[in-house]
């Protein structure tokens, strides 16, 4: 158990910086406590991978990432054997009998780790994070299947390796590829939306900690206005922070039409979206 | 509370129930991680079990609209008349269904403040109390307690609140308190819209709470709850219902689009070619080792759109439409055509409006010459018109896909020129937005079509993904 309670969990996390809305701390205490892998949903930039990274430091556990892409496979997430390594081997010991050699080459000094494999192994703490599980192909889910429902490995040629101790696993999905009904039910699920006025205006001064507390307020305001708009990429949490960040370095103390207009495009990354928020903002032409 | 839902196993699983009943899958698996959320938490904080058991029942964000209200019912904030909720000392003296001591205007007097401020507490208290003072109906009136009143309806208690005339009230209060003219300023009539906005469902949300204490939480949950997006019907979804669907479209043409993938790698695996395989053998003294598959060639098939865009069918036509133009590279050509008694070309259109797809209908309507003599659709017209002047749209690598309710107002149904269709293209299909009992009554020509094209029923976007995933060619 890494918490003992909820606001443990807020506490705790607020320390290292993340702060975290209800829905945060409850799902993250539960995943905790019935040691289920954590699904993590939401729009890019609202700090999904942050979570993780925070839950590992709070924790003071070993964070083990596993980055998907398009493409990753077995031997990337799981272990591969070190060819090269046997290959060696193999030609070190040139008079032993081929049964010795066989036994050998398929040992644990032979076995490259990867991921998955990392996090199962050992018993000291550990964050298992899967980043981005939607751009894995679907083959990669069935991996996850076995790995995240007993938290168990099978080498063939090692035996089934079980974790002493279970890693505390986030998965996060941009939801770009529909995840399987069967990987769904292994985790407890989490939707990470925009924070609301008051959270999202203790984050600004928590990261950008020179912003003038009137200052934010109003970045926040403007912000909640924007998403609100229906635009093609609303922004996200990781945008008002850099949008507070270039105000600081501007040197404004307010916003007005000429500094909002200015820096929109820090907030917004689509032209028709500047053109949109600065004609429902009833900014001057752009 | 009802007699029914006492002790916590219960009320979970009628919860689960409920949810299940609204098409949300949950296995007993997820029940039982959520009774131990509930261990695990406890009861104190309403909002921690709240996200506990979504955590634990739920797996997608679409079906959050369905559980909080569900929640509310089974995992009530309190019971009877708001005094009970609070202690305050506000709800006692007035008596529900009646209205008559309720002090309206005091109470618009505060939420107006609420609003202002944005004290959600303060804003579910006095949603509560206009229930609870206003929204009270039936044939007991003013016998006070929780027992004078048939019913609670947020609809009346809003009409009488009316909270979206304090806007103004609200602007001019913060307007004076500030006087500086802020950049921020324009943005406030809209937060308060928005504020209001949330009050009204607060309102609503409380309005099932009473209900549910008298009918049964059950009752309530089937019936009074709105569906998901995905289960609307396209016939009679309103405005809002529509965009909520729009913004589906992405997500939901990705989905099938790698859904379309996969069934495109599999059927372009398998296949001996028993030519090449024996000739292979030849070098293994005629034992075929190796089997050779037979390449395919990667065609992309062909896809014609035919939509009925007249006015009661066009929110199901323009929501097809954006899905197939937002899959539009999983074909080689995509061609829409439009109708209401005459046929054009909307494919640019399309194309154009994933821009802006709120327009969609009416620049169809504007842009595109779909309408005679009048305004109602006439099928036979349409199809026979289509075969006679895009007759070159439709070949054998085309699959057709005709989306409409075949009303045809009485006039000829033409089913020669749908005859023609069905055999110049590869497959002509047939979405009726309808219910599949309605085919056939009154105007409908659906049955008589059916005979001759497959026809399906596709009243919601959920039916329409799975029709779409199921029919389109590989």
């Amino acid at each position: 158990m890494l918490f003992t309670s909820v606001d443990d969990v807020a506490t705790r996390l607020a320390d290292t910086g993340y702060l975290a809305s209800t829905a945060v701390a409850t799902t993250v205490f539960l995943a905790d406590r019935l040691g289920k892998p954590l699904l993590v949903e939401g729009p890019a930039g609202v700090g999904k991978t942050e979570l993780a990274k925070a839950v590992a430091e709070v924790a003071d556990a070993r964070l083990v990432r596993l980055q998907c892409y398009e493409g990753v496979d077995e031997s990337r997430a799981l272990y591969e054997w070190n060819h090269a390594k046997q290959l060696l081997r193999i030609t070190a010991g040139r008079d032993e009998s081929w049964d010795e050699t066989r036994t050998d080459i398929f040992s644990e000094e032979f076995l490259l780790p990867r991921p998955l494999l990392t996090a199962i192994r050992g018993s000291e703490p550990k964050v298992l994070l899967i980043d981005e599980t939607d751009k894995a192909d679907v083959e990669v889910e069935g991996l996850l299947l076995e790995v995240l429902s007993d938290f168990q490995v099978t080498v063939p040629e090692l035996g089934t390796i079980t974790a002493t101790r279970r890693p505390f696993t986030v998965l996060t999905s941009n939801a770009s590829r529909e995840l399987s009904e069967a990987l769904r039910r292994r985790c407890l699920f989490l939707h990470i939306g925009f924070p609301d006025e008051e959270l999202e205006r203790r984050i600004v001064r928590l990261k950008v900690p020179g912003l003038d507390e009137a200052l934010a307020r109003s970045v926040v305001r403007v912000v909640g206005a924007l998403r609100a708009m229906d635009l093609r990429k609303v922004p996200s949490v990781a945008e008002t922070i850099d949008w507070a960040r270039t105000l600081l370095a501007l040197g404004a103390d307010s916003l007005d039409e000429d500094i909002v207009r200015d820096t929109l495009g820090v907030v917004l990354k689509h032209q028709d979206d500047v053109l949109k928020a600065a004609a429902k903002l009833d900014l001057d032409a752009v | 509370m009802t007699a029914r839902a006492t002790g916590v196993p219960e009320r979970l699983t009628a919860l689960v129930q409920a949810l299940r009943s609204h098409g949300i899958r949950i296995g007993t698996g997820e029940t039982v991680d959520a009774g131990q959320a509930i261990e695990a938490l406890g009861l104190a904080d309403r909002e921690r079990v709240r996200e506990g058991l979504a955590a634990a029942l739920l797996h997608s964000e679409g079906q959050r609209p369905v559980f909080d209200p569900v929640f509310d019912l089974y995992f009530p904030r309190g019971i009877g008349a708001p005094g009970a909720l609070d202690g305050s000392d506000s709800g006692s003296d007035s008596s529900p269904g009646s209205g008559r001591e309720f002090d309206r205007d005091d109470l618009r007097e505060r939420l107006a403040a609420a609003l202002a401020a944005n004290d959600q507490a303060l804003l579910a208290q006095l949603a509560a109390e206009a229930v609870d003072g206003m929204g009270g109906y039936g044939t007991q009136p003013g016998s006070g307690g929780s027992g004078g009143s048939d019913g609670w309806s947020s609809h009346q208690t809003l009409s009488r609140l009316r909270p979206e005339t304090l806007l103004a009230r609200i602007l001019a209060g913060i307007r004076e308190g500030t006087a500086e003219g802020e950049f921020t300023d324009r943005l406030t009539a809209d937060e308060i819209r928005r504020r209001i906005e949330g009050f009204r469902g607060l309102v609503g949300a409380e309005a099932r709470r009473r209900v549910a204490e008298r009918r049964g939480a059950d009752e309530i949950a089937r019936r009074a709850i709105a569906p998901t997006a995905d289960r609307v019907d396209f016939l009679i979804a309103g405005r809002a219902q529509l965009d909520e669907l729009r913004r589906t479209v992405q997500p939901l043409a990705r989905k099938l689009a790698t859904r379309l993938a996969a069934r495109r790698r599999r059927a372009a695996r398998g296949h001996i070619d028993l030519r090449r395989t024996l000739r292979g053998s030849l070098s293994t003294g005629g034992i075929p080792m190796r089997p050779v598959l037979r390449r395919r060639r990667p065609a992309r098939p062909e896809l014609v759109l035919l939509c009925d865009v007249s006015g009661s069918v066009a929110g199901f036509a323009n929501f097809t439409m954006l899905l197939v133009q937002a899959l539009h590279d999983q074909f080689s050509k995509v061609r829409v055509f439009a109708f209401v008694n005459r046929v054009d070309e909307v494919t640019d259109l399309i194309a154009r409006g994933t821009a802006d797809p709120e327009g969609l209908g009416s620049r169809i309507i504007s842009g595109a010459a779909v309408t005679g003599y009048h305004g109602s659709s006439d099928y036979g017209t349409s199809l026979g018109e289509f075969a006679e002047r895009y007759a070159d749209a439709v070949t054998p690598r085309s699959t057709v896909f005709v989306l409409g309710d075949a009303r045809t107002n009485m006039s000829d149904p033409n089913v020669p020129a749908l005859r023609t269709l069905a055999s110049r293209a590869r497959k002509v299909y047939w979405l009726n937005p309808e219910r599949r009992a309605q085919w056939q009554t009154g105007d409908s020509a659906a049955g008589t079509y059916a005979e001759l094209v497959e026809m399906y029923e596709c009243r919601n976007a959920q039916q329409l993904s799975a029709l779409i995933a199921r029919l389109l060619p590989v």
